[in-house]
Order: structure tokens, then sequence, then C-alpha cells
């Protein structure tokens, strides 16, 4: 193990930046920077606390349903005829995803800053159902952002929300997606920082953000790799995440970042082809830019605009990364590939009909990783794929898709 | 010191109080934008911000943003914007470009600061890089002949506020309101206080304040203690009437200028 890679899980720094290439920092209006400055101080401080941290811990288990179980897949592995095939199941976590880690993690820091109020931006629904659930049970009032076009692809969670005692706002500027959605959530939160938390649903955004997010998201890492030991002695070999703002792969990856032996893969939805415009893969195809407060890589034209993405996956549709995916991708230390929608609905129908598991559209391109990884790899090795989220909330547009 | 600098300082010892207006680069179109900088040049203004497009404007409302929109849907590049207006030639009135630092970013910073100089711009002004994160980009301002105009929030605490305003050039851009562009029907109570310390703090340096502010008696009330009033959204909104009106360049530059002279009546000494 080299000294470099002993340290890649000690980032950000106290800038909030990643490694050489600077990526994070505070690009945001100085109307927001007294409100960061607060929330890292805040976050910093309930980090160390006990107290804080048994809370969440109490909340997670006996609320969210943790641990979520690791899961061996054997009719998958079978198929593939590779390394033995293992399933992170988040989509067992409450509101079915991974997202709730997050959510009761910062409203409970919300509870704790003081704020009555949280707003949230979302995509595919599944973070707005999330927050909508953690500000229900810990009696914060909540409004979550949401594209226009995403609202239309995912009814269910809408209804979700509103039930759950939300206001979901409509966004329809721009290209009326998660990126429209979230930048009318920082818009509110410059007026309405004083009694009123912005629970931001990836590692993407100002810092404290990304690191924050990390740390929430990193028990499905730490659970995966204790998991994995219990049930096979050892480490994995391959562990392989979807990665949209990246929140669910950060996650998982996190604890295993110091540990080189462990091959890490990122997935980025490769929409309906390479051309700018057509995917969401901004870390395989993109720049470095600004995008929501963070330099990190970005889907964007020679002039600077940000480009339109596209997913078949509204929770993958977003034309950024998180700035700590740019860190790992830059220092080799994770592979990022992409997987198509076809890719992903081929994959989507495998686990339904093999595993009995309908799987979330993004995660269902992590279970496409599968395709190009599983072959290489020898029956005695282990895969961990992250299976992030259920795809209930996908099944009308998967039988729109494929009718 | 920079130009800019050294020009509104010598207005502001005069006892002069200034507007300056904000127009959206390539709105409707770029000779649209020079019409309307030649049109209301004349006026006595501070200077003039020139706001060009991006996609993502996380500190504009909706009128700004619906403007930055319409622009990048019609074809504006940022070059466009410099080719056009950098051959209005003869204008007295400085122009500040206000742009998110994605932008010039990209092009790379320093080949963006030379090119808004060699088109005629005299400052730059990036609303999403606060004091702190790319310390460089001030010096780069400098070399390149720019005013590097950065912005204090009623959020930003008093030792804050007092580096801002010691390191902004130019002018120190103070927000009204915690929050986004837009007109807002009453400016906050304490607005006059914070102008007043800011402007202790700045060494002399000019104050300029802007959101919110719509009408007259507005610009009156700021520049009551600020040496300027910036006035944004409520000059777009009257382009987007104009434009929906079917007007021509011409007109909506003859609009515009309309405007601004009516807001000049709320400038001491102006009536």
């Amino acid at each position: 193990m080299t000294q470099s890679t002993q340290r890649m899980s000690q980032v950000p720094d106290a800038q909030g930046r990643f490694g050489e290439g600077r990526y994070g920092g505070r690009y945001v209006p100085e109307t927001l920077m007294a409100a960061l400055e607060l929330l890292g101080a805040s976050y910093e401080a309930a980090r160390a606390d006990d107290r804080f941290q048994a809370e969440l811990a109490s909340m997670l288990r006996h609320y969210a349903g943790r641990p979520t179980p690791l899961y061996f897949a054997r009719r998958l592995t079978e198929h593939y005829n590779g390394g033995r095939i293992y399933l992170k199941r988040e989509d067992l976590a409450h509101t079915g995803s991974h997202k709730i880690n997050n959510t009761l993690g910062q409203c409970l820091l919300a509870v704790r800053m003081g704020k009555k109020r949280v707003i949230a931006e979302t995509g595919a629904g599944q973070h707005g159902v999330a927050t909508a659930t953690a500000a229900a049970v810990l009696g914060l009032s909540c409004r979550v952002y949401m594209g226009t076009e995403d609202v239309r692809r995912q009814q269910l969670n809408v209804f979700r929300m509103k039930m759950l005692g939300a206001e979901v706002v409509e966004v329809s500027a721009g290209s009326a997606t998660l990126k429209d959605a979230t930048n009318e959530a920082m818009r509110d939160w410059m007026a309405s920082s004083a009694d009123t938390h912005y629970v931001i649903g990836s590692v993407v955004g100002p810092d404290p953000f990304p690191r924050m997010v990390r740390d929430f998201q990193a028990i499905i890492g730490r659970e995966a790799r204790e998991q994995m030991i219990e049930q096979a002695g050892r480490r994995p070999d391959v562990v392989i995440a979807c990665v949209g703002g990246g929140s669910n792969a950060a996650g998982i990856f996190y604890t295993f970042v110091d540990e080189p032996s462990v091959r890490l893969i990122g997935v980025e939805a490769g929409g309906r082809g390479m051309a700018l415009g057509d995917n969401s893969a901004s870390l395989t195809a993109g720049h470095p830019g600004v995008l929501h407060g963070a330099l990190t890589y970005v889907l964007s034209t020679d002039d600077g605009q940000t480009a339109p993405a596209h997913s078949i996956a509204a929770g993958l549709d977003y034309p950024g990364t998180g700035p700590e995916h740019s860190y790992w991708k830059d220092a080799g230390r994770v592979e990022y590939v992409t997987r198509n929608d076809n890719h992903a609905l081929t994959a989507f129908s495998r686990l339904c009909r093999m595993e009995g598991l309908i799987p979330a559209l993004e995660s269902a391109h992590a279970i496409a990783c599968l395709d190009l990884v599983a072959p290489q790899t020898s029956k005695d090795q282990l895969i961990v794929v992250n299976l992030s989220g259920r795809g209930d909330k996908d099944c009308a547009e998967v039988m729109r898709l494929t009718k | 010191m920079t130009k800019l600098e050294t020009t509104l300082r010598s207005r502001v010892s005069a006892g002069e109080r200034m507007l300056a207006p904000f127009v959206t680069a390539g709105y409707p179109n770029i000779a649209a934008t020079a019409a309307i900088l030649r049109a209301i040049d004349d006026l006595g203004l501070g200077c003039v911000e020139v706001g060009i497009p991006f996609s993502d404007p996380v500190a504009d409302g909706p009128t700004i943003q619906a403007s930055f929109t319409a622009a990048l849907n019609a074809g504006l590049t940022v070059e466009s914007v410099f080719a056009e207006l950098g051959k209005l030639a003869g204008l007295v009135t400085p122009r500040i470009a206000m742009v998110s630092f994605t932008i010039a970013f990209r092009w790379g910073v320093q080949r963006f600061l030379q090119r808004a100089a060699a088109a005629g711009f005299a400052g730059v002004l990036f609303p999403d890089l606060p004091l702190g994160v790319e310390p460089e980009v001030g010096r780069l301002a400098n070399d390149a002949g720019l005013a590097n105009v950065m912005l204090v929030a009623p959020t930003s605490p008093p030792g804050r506020a007092r580096e801002i305003a010691a390191a902004s050039t130019g002018f120190v851009y103070y927000l009204s309101v915690a929050g986004i562009t837009g007109e807002r029907r009453e400016l906050p109570a304490d607005l006059p206080e914070n102008v007043r310390q800011l402007k202790a703090a700045g060494g002399g340096k000019p104050v300029f304040v802007g959101f919110g502010i719509g009408r007259a008696d507005q610009v009156a009330q700021v520049t009551a203690v600020a040496d300027g009033a910036i006035v944004g959204s409520a000059l777009v909104r009257r382009i987007t009437q104009s434009i929906e009106a079917g007007q021509s360049a011409d007109q909506i530059a003859g609009q515009v200028r309309e405007y601004v002279a009516e807001l000049s009546k709320g400038l001491p000494g102006k009536k």
C-alpha cells in the first residue's frame, strides 16, 4: 500500500477541496457563505458528538431498517459464470433507496441547529420522498423542488411526497429536470437560510455538502465490508455502483478507497449515445467546471454553458457529479464506465426474472456493468453491486418504453 | 488603482450619486444590446452592468433568468458578446461584465479576462465567486486592466464585509436583500446603517447598492446613503414588455432610455 493511497480518504481539506484538482469548494453567491460556514461548523460538532451519532444510529436501525442485507445472487452468478455476485440491498431501506441514510442525518442536524423547515431538490423523486419522510418523523415542514419533466415521469413519488405532508413545487425553468430543481432550491435557501436547512440529496453542491452526504452514506460500505467478511471470510474484489450525483457510489466506495486491492467501478449513464446532450456521463465525457457551487466534472459546451443531460433513469439525469468522484477519477482510484439506456433496460429485466428483484433504473446501470466485469473474474472472486433502490417508481416508465 | 475606480471616486468626491443599470447581453439580440448601450450613454451613469447569459444563474430571479434562457436559445455565444460590444466606439459609460465564474473557468480565467478587456470592458463581476475561493482572480483582473467588483451580502459578518470591501476594486456592490434578484416593494430598514458601515470600512471606495430597486423613490432612498443604485430586473422586465409588443431594437433602446431617465430623477439634485 503506497502512502498516497493510504491517504485517499483524508479529504477534503479545510477549504472543502478534494485533491490536486482542487475539486469542490464554495462557488456560491456571497449571500450563502455565512449559512455554509455555520452548517460546516454545526456538522463538525455533530459528527464529534456521541449523542448525535447514537441518535442517528438508532433511527437508522429501528426506523430505516438498517443494516440492509448483503445478498448472494445465485442465479445471476450462474448466468455470468464468473465471480460470486452479491447485492447490497439498499432497496430494502425505508422509502426504497439509500437516500434515507442521508436525509435522516441531515434532518437530525437541522433539528440540532434549531431549523423549523427543510427544502430539497429531487430528480427521480427518491430523495424528495426520503426528505419528506425524515421531515415528517422529525416534525419539520418540508418543500421539495422537482422539474416538470420529472414530475411527469415519477408521478408515484409525487403522490408519496404529498401524502407525507410535503409541498411539491414544479420547476419549469431551463430543462425542467434535476439541475433546474437544484437551482431553485438554492435560490430558496438564499432567502430562507435563517430558519431553513437545505437537504441536498447527493455528494454535490458547495462544501460542506459533499463530505457531509458522503459521511452519512458511508454506512453502506462499512456494512458491506463487514458482511462480506462475515459471509466469505474476506473483503470483496470488486465493488460496483451507479453514479449520477454519486451518493450511493460514494457511500459504498468510501470505506474501500484506502484498500487498493478492492477494484472500484462507477457506472455512469450512457443514455442514447456519447454525443453532448445524449448522456449523463460527466466523468467520462465532461470537463472540469463549476456547477451548483462546486468545481467538478460537468457536461458543458465549449462556452461554459451547462449542457442538457439525458438518461432513462431520472436520478442519473444530471450534468455534473460529486467533486470527490472527480478526485477519485483523476487519481485513478475508481474506474468510471458507461452503460446506456438499453443496457439498463436489459439488466432491469434480467434482475426481475432471475432474482425476483425489481431494481430502480438507476441501479440497473450498475447491474448492467456486470456484462463488462463478471466475465473477467474467476469463480472465487467476490463482486458486490450496490442495489441502491427499488424500481416500483419506474414500472410505468419501463412499461411505456418496452411495449 | 483601476481606471474605473479612479473615475468613480472622483465623481463621488464631487458629490455625485449615480445610477448603474443592468442589461442582459443578447436580449433579444446583441444588436439591441448595442443600441441600448448607445441610447443611455449620455445619461451620466456610473457604469452599465452587462449580464452575460448563463444556463444556471443561481443568484438571479425569474425575470433575468428568462432573459438569459431566451438569449441562449437564440444562439448567443460569449465571443459574440465580446465581438459586437467591442465595436462600440466613443461611448463614455464604463461597462462591467457580470458573468458566472463557470464561463470564465471554461474559457481559462486569464484568457477570458484579457478578451473582456480587449472588448472594452472596464471590470468584471463574478456573482458566484465569493472572497477567498479563487484568490488569484483579483490579481489576474488587475493585470488585465479590469476592476474585480465583489459582492457584500446582508448576511456577511462585519469582519468579512470589511475584507470584501478591501479586496473589491472599482466599487463595492452591496446586496440590499438576502435572496435573488428581482423588484421588491420595500427595501430593508437596516440598509442605510449597513451601507454607512461599509463605506467607512472601504476607505472611500464607492459603494453601490443593488437587488430589489425599481422606482425613482427607491433610487432616492438608496442614494441618500450609497454612492450608486443598480437597477436590473425592473429594467429587464421593461425590455421584455417591449419585445412582447413587437418593438424594434431602436424602440427597445428608446424605452430603456426613458425608464433610466425616469429613475435618474431619484438621484439627489436631479428633478
